[in-house]
């Protein structure tokens, strides 16, 4: 194998063998560890859609918080089997997904901006309204689910927790790699780059950009059904645009079009989230929106490319020197 | 029954004229300056906090407005020397995710200072009461908000339309570099538009504020409001602005009034469909090339 063969297959291990190791390091600590893997999961969804089709988002909360919500109704209305209820949270996130899609994609830009957020609207708008489905300001409280395959129960310390968000994550990882390595996954490259040229050589672009859409919903969804059965909550807050807000920090920070940017961005608004808050509640809204506009003015790319950028800054002072 | 329509038609105009007031103010940063401004409510939030910091210590309710207006401004003016200019230059992704993060830091500091609870702005004792219009008693404050979204409507009309200031920034807006090569000093300009911009939403947040009530969620919650306001009437549209404010509105009030149930949805299933009908906006600006 080549050198950089290595450093790749390296590269891709090791998150994960962080995420194993994570479970026997800090057994106490689980429970953070399964809402970063939420996270991680939800800013990949929002990087198919943000970052790879270029379709401009801030409504990824909507799937979110409806899986989250899908989740905990399923649980405490139809069956407490947390499988059946993950699928029934994909589902149903898929669907909107798909059918919010269909009214909203031919726009782009601002307006298609506009609409995501007024989707986000309605939708926070009837959770807090529809007190009897919801709970509205209370949440969904008492949540109970079945053991996983009728054997792992979720326990208070959040093993099962941990390891069912790992494979989920796993699972939609490796479908999200897949897809973005794929003729489909280039064409949404294409469309981010010239949809009119894209067009005019024959792609689909809009049925391109539903289908992504409706996935990247579905990842969403499950995102928000982790959550739910993580937590045995479902609060208004997943349906908040400081929700959609927030994960589009946790993308940024880790870089968009990279799958692996939202593993470093989920890992650091979390652990800033939850230092800083500790300090003063409200100022993880102010580090957070800090690093958001420094990210934004000094390295495009995500402090993926921290190391990349500090070098490009050095191969520029030497080549002044030079001079 | 005529009394009861007029009555729905002035609440209707009032709130219109409430949005007008504010998101004319971000017509011309996105319409005019093409800068994705998410942070426009925030901008709004910072002056309705100075006008209930002021007016709460016994300051005059209009000097307050003025000081609301130009605190806004001045950091409008501070915000685009620093934060903003880098990003005429940059797609749209990148003006949401800064101006995202500005409000991130705007409700932070908002909440740190004057607390997570909603701050009211103290209007003066004759606006608070209803007064007689003929056929019923009508809260003066509403009919203070549709005078003052009219004449704020005018002026602007007149120096866009009738000043040389307006004539330039046409000009800078239609063709950047055409307009620096007879001379026109763009990059000032733009600056000062984007801070009248500024002072508008300061004005139009504290003046408004006895409607969109002042609390640190403000910047993020009503940011959408806007945002439709200025899409459904065409982006860059003063009358468009206008127009659709005013449709929004009575459309809201009519919702209110009507079908209690829906009335949240009702706004934005209103401008779906009105994006549906008209996808360039009611009122698209004139191309001037």
């Amino acid at each position: 194998m080549s050198r950089t063969r290595v450093v790749a297959a390296i590269g891709h291990a090791l998150p994960w063998a962080i995420a194993v190791a994570y479970f026997f390091a800090a057994p106490s600590d689980l429970e953070f560890g399964t809402q970063v893997m939420i996270w991680i999961l939800f800013a990949i969804s929002l990087d198919l859609t943000l970052g790879y089709a270029g379709i401009l988002t801030l409504g990824q909360a909507a799937f979110f918080g409806l899986g989250a919500y899908i989740a905990g109704l399923f649980a405490l209305h139809v069956c407490a089997d947390p499988i059946l209820g993950h699928f029934a949270a994909i589902g149903v996130a898929a669907l909107f997904g798909a059918l919010t899609g269909a009214m909203i994609l031919h726009t782009s830009g601002v307006t298609l901006l506009m609409l995501t957020l007024a989707i986000v609207s309605m939708l926070s708008q009837y959770a807090n309204r529809a007190t009897d489905l919801t709970g509205g300001d209370n949440g969904l409280l008492g949540i109970r689910l079945d053991p996983i395959f009728g054997v792992f129960e979720f326990n208070i310390f959040g093993k099962t927790a941990y390891v069912y968000a790992l494979v989920v994550l796993f699972g939609w990882f490796v479908l999200a790699w897949r897809i973005v390595h794929s003729p489909f996954g280039r064409s949404l490259d294409g469309i981010r780059q010239n949809p009119h040229r894209m067009r005019a050589i024959g792609t689909p672009v809009w049925w391109r950009l539903l289908a992504i859409y409706a996935i990247s919903a579905a990842m969403a969804g499950s995102a928000g059904a982790l959550s739910a059965h993580a937590t045995r909550f479902v609060g208004l807050s997943v349906l908040d645009l400081l929700t959609s807000g927030s994960v589009t920090v946790a993308l940024i920070l880790g870089g968009t079009r990279r799958l692996y940017g939202g593993f470093i961005g989920a890992t650091i608004y979390l652990v800033v989230q939850d230092y800083s808050a500790k300090i003063n509640p409200f100022f993880w809204e102010f580090v957070v929106g800090g690093l958001l506009i420094a990210t934004v003015l000094l390295l495009e790319r995500g402090l993926l490319d921290l190391g990349p950028a500090v070098l490009r800054l050095r191969d520029r002072w030497r080549a002044g020197q030079r001079k | 029954m005529l009394s009861f329509g007029l009555t729905v038609l002035l609440d209707g105009i009032s709130y219109g004229m409430i949005l007008y007031l504010i998101s004319v103010g971000l017509t011309v940063t996105m319409g005019l300056m093409r800068v994705v401004n998410l942070a426009h409510g925030a901008f709004a939030m910072i002056g309705g906090y100075v006008a209930g910091f002021l007016t709460q210590r016994g300051c005059n309710f209009y000097l307050a407005a003025l000081g609301a207006a130009a605190a806004a401004a001045a950091i409008g003016a501070a915000t685009e020397r620093t934060i903003y200019r880098p990003l005429y230059r940059k797609g749209e992704l990148a003006q949401v995710l800064l101006t995202v993060g500005f409000v991130f830091v705007a409700t932070g500091a908002v909440s740190e200072v004057f607390g997570a609870f909603p701050y009211p702005v103290v209007f003066p004792a004759y606006l608070t009461r209803p007064i007689d219009i003929g056929f019923r008693e009508y809260p003066a404050y509403r009919l203070f908000l549709i005078a003052s979204g009219a004449v704020i409507a005018l002026l602007l009309w007149l120096i866009l339309d009738n000043s040389l200031f307006g004539a330039r920034l046409r000009a800078a807006v239609d063709n950047p570099r055409m307009a620096r090569a007879v001379g026109i000093n763009v990059s000032l300009l733009f600056t000062a538009t984007f801070v009248v911009g500024c002072g508008l939403a300061g004005l139009g947040g504290a003046l408004g504020s006895g409607i969109l009530s002042l609390e640190p969620a403000y910047a993020l919650k009503y940011v959408v409001l806007f945002l439709v306001v200025v899409i459904v009437g065409g982006e860059g549209s003063f009358e468009g602005s206008f127009v659709a404010a005013m449709a929004l509105g009575v459309i809201d009030t009519l919702g209110k009034y009507f079908v209690a149930e829906a009335a949240p949805y009702l706004l934005y299933t209103a401008a779906f469909a009105l994006l549906l009908w008209r996808p360039k906006g009611l009122v698209p600006p004139r191309s001037l090339t």
